[in-house]
């Protein structure tokens, strides 16, 4: 009997290449359709609200600060996968019953404010106080400041650790399968449920991933070379 | 008068900075600040510019009221009173993601609101004033020391001040290139402009200043015309300076 087994086995061809292209395009598909739509506007949302929350963790009022740090707190001290079943299976407790792709959306939008907040802070920080004085000097409020010499500054120096964000946040993306949405892994778990070729599908998964995320990272490295030009050595 | 500081005071915890200082500024002098090293000349000017609190005193600007910061002034206050001077940085402060001509324009563009195209050639001669025409539309870190230094200087004046501060303009620079600032600076001078100026170029003070400030510890020890303070001081204390500073040992 086990000796039986592991004859099919072997005379099993390692790809099922009728499998890979039967697989592949719905897998693509899904990816078109949620994963990269959930991964940018997670992103984005997420973007404006690490903004905010940095610029409350900076500002003089200790309310606003508060909040901030709580929030940044609660969610880095929390897997992201609890915080997704918090949101879908949780909330309808509450009566708040939302669908998959928006309770999707909604969590890793506020993980990805929590992660890059701290990165905006830290690159805030990172420009000399003397460029706020200068600001200063020329007569500008602190808002003008701000907005005009910190803050483009600070988005030059934010750049690669917030690329690296985004392209986590990518991979994180397939954490949604379990919330039911229906993104480039769950197809992959879906086809793999039916034919039983988990090792192909997984693995042909993780390439799309992968293929996904060095394009990302071929366009980070331009980006970065770009903002170098200005950026004093 | 331009500018009259009456027993001004500021304190870093509790460090007594200033203990005091008193000084007139003629409209259209050259004041040079001199003083040995942590006297407090920095801290001065900067609370000139609002950069710095200061704790007590009051600090008036001819045809305006007097900042009195015995009570804490309102922000608006503030912001009124700073746009009346304009600051030169020692370590120059250029904004490095805006080019020579961006530097230059960005104050009379965003704070004073004025017209665009207008502020383009009034900033275009000012870098020709300061004799940067050909590097307009380079970013700071390709320009030298100097030739930062004198857009830094060109971005002070572009708000228009009353009162234009320097500190230590040249004290970051090689030697060689040094002239090429204080030669901005003396036709500012020529032209008329109030400056105060914290320096260490004794024969650059002679040679501009209308007057000369002496500070040690924190309060005016002797001040005057340049004759007087630099060739024939009374005070000990600035004797001792100014040999230290002739006689490096
Ligand atoms: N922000 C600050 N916090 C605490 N102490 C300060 C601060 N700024 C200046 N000081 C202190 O105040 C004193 C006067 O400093 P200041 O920079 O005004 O001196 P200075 O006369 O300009 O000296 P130098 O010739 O070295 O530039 C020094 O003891 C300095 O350490
Ligand atoms: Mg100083």
């Amino acid at each position: 009997m086990f000796l039986n087994n592991l004859l099919l086995a072997a005379s099993d061809p390692v790809v099922d290449w009728e499998l890979f292209q039967s697989s592949l395009w719905p897998m693509i598909l899904n990816g078109i359709q949620y994963t990269i739509p959930l991964t940018l506007i997670s992103f984005v949302c997420g973007l404006v609200i690490a903004l905010l929350t940095a610029l409350a963790r900076l500002s003089a009022s200790k309310i606003l600060a508060g909040i901030a740090r709580v929030y940044v707190s609660a969610i880095r001290g929390t897997p992201l996968l609890v915080q997704l079943f918090i949101i879908f299976y949780g909330l309808p407790d509450l009566g708040i019953v939302l669908d998959p792709f928006p309770s999707a959306a909604i969590a890793f939008s506020l993980n990805v404010g929590a992660y890059a907040s701290e990165i905006i802070r830290a690159s805030v920080l990172s420009v000399p106080k003397g460029q706020w004085e200068a600001g200063y000097a020329i007569g500008m409020t602190h808002r003008q400041a701000l907005m005009r010499i910190v803050l483009p500054q600070a988005a030059r120096v934010s750049i690669p650790p917030l690329s690296n964000t985004f392209i986590s946040l990518v991979k994180d993306t397939s954490l949604a399968s379990l919330i039911l949405v229906t993104e480039l892994f769950r197809k992959a778990q879906e086809i793999a449920a039916r034919t039983y070729d988990f090792m192909q599908l997984y693995i042909t998964a993780a390439i799309l991933y992968w293929v996904i995320c060095f394009i990302l990272s071929l366009i980070q490295g331009r980006v970065e070379k770009r903002l170098d030009r200005y950026v004093a050595k | 008068m331009l500018v009259s500081v009456k027993n001004l005071h500021k304190s870093f915890g509790d460090l007594h900075v200033l203990q005091g200082i008193d000084l007139d500024i003629e409209k259209g002098s050259v004041v040079a600040v001199i003083g040995p090293s942590g006297s407090g000349k920095t801290t001065f000017l900067r609370c000139l510019n609002a950069l710095e609190m200061p704790n007590k005193g009051t600090i008036q600007f001819a045809n305006d009221q007097a900042m009195n910061f015995d009570k804490s002034p309102t922000k608006k206050e503030i912001l009124q009173f700073r746009r009346k001077s304009g600051m030169v940085f020692q370590s120059y402060n250029l904004f490095p993601h805006k080019t020579a001509l961006e530097n230059v324009m960005e104050g009379p563009v965003v704070v004073q609101k004025k017209n665009k195209t207008q502020v383009r050639s009034l900033a275009e001669s000012l870098l020709q004033k300061v004799g940067l025409s050909e590097k307009m539309h380079l970013y700071p870190h390709q320009l030298s020391g100097g030739q930062q230094q004198r857009v830094g200087i060109a971005r002070a004046l572009a708000i228009e001040p009353e009162l234009m501060l320097f500190d230590e303009p040249t004290s970051a620079l090689d030697p060689e290139i040094v002239g090429e600032v204080l030669r901005v600076i003396r036709d500012l001078a020529a032209e008329g402009w109030t400056m105060a100026i914290v320096t260490h170029e004794l024969k650059f003070a002679e040679e501009v200043a209308d007057h000369v400030v002496f500070i040690d510890g924190g309060v005016i020890v002797e001040q005057g015309p340049p004759s007087a303070i630099l060739k024939n001081p009374k005070e000990p204390r600035t004797k001792q300076f100014l040999n230290r500073l002739l006689n490096p040992v």
